[in-house]
């Protein structure tokens, strides 16, 4: 398990956990970020937000909003 | 029966972000619609009506959600409308080539209970994604008739409205319904997959989960709505909780909810209920959904290495903001230039109905009043346009997310999101159409900060006032100097004064920045022009007639009450040429009249008023009637000044004027004028359009007390702080 900012670019990942309130997991849940979910890192600059492919569309997060999620 | 002959349908428009909701919606209804704000948020509401015969349909194009929660004012704005307007029949629309994630929303509708027609849409761009999608198999599995549709190209329309009536009428059961289907013709064969199965499918939430739901129901009134209820409450939605009337059914409902997490501390329970809605949506789309040919990387990804590039992407975000700005105010201004010549041209045609000198008040209210403020209000129509042709093209291509993702590391500093940087910088060219814009930003709270902190970036009304005051004042080689510190002054105090507001009346957790990156696409230029067109009459119909009846207003606060002739003219009202004690029938020079009137005007009272509190930041009471008069729109503060200074109509680059500001003030003065001008209370406009974007009276009058409020501080701190160093003498 390790947070989804130290996926590098180009990574598939599994979403295991999210950490965080009501609101931030109701918004991922409804992209289809639930854990189980698998994931792809298209873009990790290592600063400011950056995007995932998750079920065909493609997603930008906050780093903020990342470093709470847990993959692996 | 002649009464079931007029019948209307009223369906809701439903579906995720970037489905393309909206070019159906547009599709569907053409110009006949209408857009507002639903009461009390600034989710904005949109309605058309379409007409077969005799039946008419009335659509509600809900707010673009993924999910029917209680997190964002668009959701509870989408399902409180169908949850309590009851429509005949809800449109889901649907991306075909994001099939899975749409359907979450698909899954929420039909737990909701109303009759619902999925349409499938960009059909095109999932066939080009080599996606196949067995139509027929999903509409069976869902239970529910499925249009195809290409709403860019207007495809399926007529099978859509078909589809509609007969779903309404299935329910309804009303003699005609045929002919509506009949008028309509037939839509092509191979867009045309309608079936209806046996029954709506239901997500079935299994073992762990379905007890506790059953226990809920039994405690809820028997509703369409009822099951979807009772997994809001399982989720513990706070909304779906306050719902219900009884105290004791309240507590009961609590108590089943924490069993059901406690019984499962693994996991929340909302992302339990996600989970199985995901795992229902995963079996539907089973032997529907399958992926052909290559999944490289898409057109969007190759065109996104340059837009998102962590070096090229700010560059490349600034040329195209340079681009919208160019487009706004490069063309805009020259018609506004035109717009602006007209009506005074037409004030100087209604003006010649007079003899010269009239003082006649219903010259004054029609030349000065009426058409001063119908041309105040039509001279931004220009801007606002092509400022929404701009922002359409920036959204409908897609452009737009990724600008919010490029700004994202340099706004999110100053606690705002990264597309609150556009209406920012449209600030500079207009803040009436810069807060129009805010409605390309989701959540309420990045909406309210951006819109309160706008006035601040020094717009281009308030150029004139630097224009004028700046050659008065300073030498010439400081004019740059002076005036680049007047605008970073205004961005500093916009970007400190939004980091203070989300500290304080906006505290709380960060709206999560979780967003989308649609697919880029060519937006159409029906789709462009419809944008513009209901921009327009938005802006003529609600903040037009706000600013109108402002502008009549403060025509009458300058021009009343007239003075007697026996009205003593304030001593040293202009001592260059009014001598003291002397009397306003005994003034021949207009500028004299002219200036005597303003002052005997309420305008000119308010004025004298104001200068007690203008005393300790270095005003007179002239400066605090121009002011007053400067209400209606900033530049106005030119005039008035010639006005208050006896020098008669004047712009600008007026000597004349200057040369009198500069006897009677002195440099540290006029910057103080500058500033406070830029901080302080912003135009009639922009507080009628606050008003109604923000929904409320009440942000737009906080708005105006607070910045002029901190007008006073800052320039009180720059006066006393100027004198200190010695800067108050003459230059």
């Amino acid at each position: 398990m390790m947070p989804l900012t130290k996926v590098q670019e180009g990574t598939r990942a599994v979403l295991r956990a999210v950490d965080g309130g009501h609101e931030l997991r109701g918004r991922l849940a409804a992209l289809g970020l639930l854990p189980g979910t698998e994931l792809e890192v298209i873009r990790n600059s290592g600063h400011g937000p950056f995007v995932i492919a998750v079920k065909g569309s493609r997603v930008v997060i906050g780093r903020g909003m990342a470093s709470r999620i847990e993959v692996e | 029966m002649p009464s079931t002959l007029d019948r209307t349908i009223t369906v809701a428009v439903a579906g995720n972000p970037n489905s393309g909701k909206t070019t159906i919606f547009n599709s569907l209804t053409g110009a006949h619609q209408h857009v507002g704000n639903y009461p009390g948020v600034t989710v904005e509401w949109k309605e058309g009506m379409v007409r077969r015969g005799n039946w008419s349909l009335k659509l509600y194009d809900l707010p673009g959600t993924y999910s029917l929660t209680a997190f964002s004012d668009e959701e509870l704005v989408a399902r409180d409308f169908l949850l309590n307007h009851k429509p005949d029949v809800v449109v889901d629309v649907v991306d075909a080539s994001n099939l899975e994630r749409n359907l979450f929303l698909t899954t929420e509708l039909l737990e909701i209970g109303l009759p619902v027609v999925v349409v499938l849409n960009m059909a095109d761009v999932a066939r080009d994604r080599g996606l196949r999608i067995d139509t027929n198999l999903l509409a069976r599995r869902l239970g529910v008739p499925i249009v195809l549709t290409v709403g860019n190209r207007g495809q399926g329309m007529d099978d859509l409205i078909a589809t509609v009536a007969k779903v309404a009428i299935h329910g309804i059961s009303l003699p005609g319904a045929a002919d509506i289907c009949r008028k309509s013709g037939p839509a092509p064969e191979a867009l045309t997959r309608l079936e209806v199965g046996s029954g709506k499918v239901q997500v079935d939430y299994g073992k762990q989960v379905e007890p506790f739901l059953e226990r809920i129901l039994a405690l809820l009134p028997d509703e369409d709505a009822a099951r979807w209820r009772a997994v809001k409450l399982l989720e513990q939605d706070p909304a779906v909780l306050d719902e219900i009337p009884d105290p004791e059914v309240r507590r009961e409902v609590s108590r089943i909810a924490e069993e059901f997490a406690a019984a499962n501390p693994e996991q929340t329970p909302d992302t339990i209920l996600a989970s199985k809605r995901y795992e229902t949506i995963h079996a539907l789309c089973d032997g529907v959904l399958s992926q052909i040919g290559d999944n490289g990387p898409t057109f969007s990804d190759r065109i996104d290495r340059w837009t998102m590039h962590p070096v090229w992407g700010v560059p490349i975000f600034l040329a195209l903001m340079y681009g919208a700005f160019t487009l706004t105010f490069g063309l805009g201004n020259p018609l506004m230039d035109l717009i602006d010549r007209g009506f005074t041209a037409l004030g100087g045609f209604i003006d010649g109905f007079w003899p010269a000198g009239s003082t006649s008040p219903l010259r004054s209210l029609l030349v000065d009043g009426v058409i001063g403020g119908v041309g105040g209000v039509i001279v931004f129509l220009p801007n606002i346009v092509l400022l929404f042709m701009a922002i359409a093209i920036l959204e409908g291509t897609g452009y737009m997310a990724r600008a919010a993702f490029v700004m994202d590391r340099f706004m999110s500093k100053v606690g705002l999101h990264g597309k609150s940087f556009i209406p920012l910088l449209i600030g500079f060219g207009c803040t009436v159409p810069a807060i129009m814009a805010t409605r390309t930003l989701e959540s309420r709270r990045d909406r309210l900060i951006t819109i309160m902190v706008l006035p601040l970036m020094s717009c281009g009304a308030r150029l004139p006032i630097y224009a004028l005051m700046i050659p008065a004042f300073f030498p010439a080689k400081w004019h740059g100097p002076v005036l680049w510190v007047i605008y970073v002054t205004g961005i500093m105090l916009a970007l400190v004064g939004a980091r203070l507001l989300r500290a304080t009346l906006f505290r709380g957790e960060n709206t999560p920045f979780v967003m989308e990156l649609p697919p880029y696409r060519l937006p159409t230029l029906g789709s462009l022009l419809m944008q513009m067109w209901t921009r327009a009459k938005l802006y003529l119909r609600k903040a037009g007639t706000v600013i109108l009846g402002a502008a009549v207003i403060m025509w009458f606060l300058t021009f009343y009450p007239k003075p007697p002739a026996d009205y003593v003219v304030p001593a040293g009202f202009d001592k260059t040429s009014i001598a003291a004690d002397t009397h306003f029938g005994d003034l021949h020079d207009p500028a004299q009249i002219q200036s005597a009137e303003l002052s005997y005007s309420i305008a000119g009272r308010v004025g004298r008023v104001l200068e007690t509190v203008l005393r300790p930041v270095g005003f007179d009471w002239r400066i605090g009637t121009a002011l007053v008069g400067a209400l209606p729109a900033k530049e106005l503060f030119v005039a008035q000044m010639g006005i208050v200074f006896a020098v008669g109509q004047v712009d600008e680059t007026s000597e004349v004027l200057r040369t009198k500001l500069r006897e009677r003030y002195s440099p540290l003065v006029g910057f103080c004028i500058m500033l406070f001008t830029l901080i302080s209370t912003p135009c009639i406009a922009t507080f009628a359009i606050t008003r109604q974007e923000t929904g409320s009276l009440k942000w737009a009058v906080a708005q105006n007390l607070g910045l002029t409020l901190l007008a006073w501080i800052v320039v009180f701190i720059v006066f006393h702080g100027g004198m200190l160093l010695g800067l108050g003498g003459a230059a």
